[in-house]
């Protein structure tokens, strides 16, 4: 494929970043009901509609369920679907969310990361995600606002991706990047056709067409179930190798890659590993840059894929280190540690015996800042030399 | 892991039609109710067969014709019928059910 030419940079928010992400996929059929941080996707999408650039078809809905059920069916169509939601809206379709990922509907859906129901917060934190971890989605989270236009163009390559049919979650912090305005190269429409035009090359996918009766999703007994479910779990594995194929091509035609499923920061020499997720890692990799000044061997390793989890990269990334740190936008319930702490823990028999510190920091809208940054890699470090540590440790709640 | 499991689905997804795994249960038993089709009415308009939920209206040509193997009895293609031409017997009134 031919390099693509320099966009025209912007300075736009993380909400609208997704929306032009979308708008360059050319969506069939996009709904979104407004929920805060992310109304403003929603708003801009229409925006685009009405201005001509898209002749997406903008379906008003009554509620967040509506809105899942909307796209998964335009896709069971045939269409290509966005829509984007935060927090009480996602769990409020959480069974049309478990459809749609059934139905290996790839929908694509921007969320705007935010503190789940229960406490009434209005604030960012990345509870949602985990609500969302058992439900067979692909789930992205990203880092800045360039990461989120760029990363929805992607999920529609991944989610049609033949292979893989599996609806795509982009994740990004709400409030942290949600309404953070940044300058952003947003791709010219040409590169970004050219960069979906492979998925036109695949065989087609069944769809409904009215006058020829088809079902999906009702052949649900016994080994037919198992079946379906073992192919779905088989696609999300072949999905972990296929983000980094996609990352790597989008890297070559726009010059901007990520690392796929994990994004590596000085680790090939560090002792120690720090392992972060979305907005919070720009701030964790000046501190580690800092505590390498100082002499520190210290590491970063951003968590871009949660769903399937990175289990090879990871293992690979964190093998051979003596101790490491993850920081937690979330709570583990009846853990009582970081939810990826816990999953990073699970890679035990890869990584082998090592300190393994878990850090939760930052919910609803609390900073994760420099000093706490500075705080875990100097106690990771210590129990890297053999000092007794703690294992849990909320942040905010010692100070 | 060996699979010995033959796919029983062509598709990735849980897709099926009226040759293959959509009509493969019993579902004729669940009856309690039967449609019955004025067939001189029938303007063969196909709402019947749009809402039928296992899909069982067959289509005769210029009018449907229920599949009884698989109907359930549920009575949408009665509702649904702009001419009122369904009715729904009950399965009491049949000897061969």
């Amino acid at each position: 494929m031919a390099k693509a030419q320099k966009g025209q940079v912007r300075v736009i928010t993380g909400n609208a970043a997704a929306a032009y992400g979308a708008m360059l996929c050319r969506p069939d059929v996009a709904t979104s009901y407004p929920i805060t941080p992310m109304s403003e996707v929603a708003e801009q999408l229409s925006a685009f509609r009405a201005d001509g650039l898209v002749d997406t078809e903008m379906v008003e809905v009554e509620g967040e369920n509506s809105a899942m059920n909307v796209v998964t069916a335009a896709s069971m169509a045939g269409g290509r679907v966005f829509t984007a939601t935060s927090s009480w809206g996602l769990v409020f379709m959480y069974d049309a969310v478990q459809q749609a990922s059934g139905f290996r509907a790839p929908v694509v859906m921007a969320i705007a990361n935010r503190e789940t129901p229960g406490i009434l917060a209005v604030s960012g934190g990345q509870q949602d995600i985990i609500s969302m971890r058992d439900t067979g989605w692909i789930q992205i989270i990203v880092e800045d606002c360039q990461e989120i236009l760029d990363s929805v163009i992607m999920a529609f390559r991944l989610a049609e991706d033949f292979d893989i049919q599996l609806p795509v979650m982009v994740n990004y912090d709400g409030f942290y990047l949600s309404y953070l305005a940044t300058a952003v190269e947003i791709p010219e429409r040409e590169d970004a056709d050219q960069f979906l035009a492979p998925l036109k090359q695949q065989p087609e996918r069944p769809r409904l067409v009215p006058g020829e009766p088809l079902s999906c999703g009702t052949h649900g007994i016994e080994i037919g179930f198992m079946e379906l479910r073992y192919k779905h779990c088989a696609a999300l594995e072949r999905a972990t190798a296929k983000l980094d194929e996609i990352d790597k091509e989008f890297g070559e035609i726009f010059g901007r890659s990520y690392g796929g499923q994990i994004e590596e920061y000085r680790t090939e020499d560090a002792e120690i590993v720090l392992v972060t997720s979305g907005s919070a890692t720009g701030t964790a990799r000046t501190v580690v840059d800092a505590k390498r000044a100082e002499g520190i061997k210290v590491g970063l390793v951003k968590l871009r894929l949660f769903r399937p989890f990175p289990r090879k990269r990871l293992a690979e990334a964190l093998k051979g280190k003596k101790a490491i740190g993850v920081i937690d936008r979330s709570v583990g319930f009846g853990w009582n540690c970081g939810p990826m702490y816990m999953e990073i823990r699970a890679l035990t028999p890869e990584i082998g015996i090592i300190p393994m510190l878990s850090y939760i920091d930052g919910l609803a809208n609390l900073d994760i800042t420099i000093p706490h940054i500075e705080r875990v890699i100097d106690e990771v470090s210590a129990a890297a030399q053999g000092k007794p540590y703690q294992e849990v440790t909320w942040i905010p709640m010692e100070e | 892991m060996v699979i010995k499991h033959k796919f029983i689905l062509k598709t990735e997804n849980a897709w099926s039609d009226a040759n293959e795994g959509l009509l493969c249960m019993d579902t004729g038993s669940w009856r309690t109710a039967r449609p019955v089709l004025d067939k001189e009415k029938c303007n063969y308009c196909g709402l019947c067969a749009l809402y039928c939920p296992p899909q069982c209206m067959k289509d005769m040509g210029d009018y449907y014709e229920v599949d009884l193997a698989y109907c359930k009895g549920c009575g949408v293609c009665a509702k649904e019928c702009p001419r009122d031409v369904i009715s729904m017997v009950p399965e009491g009134e049949f000897t061969d059910g």
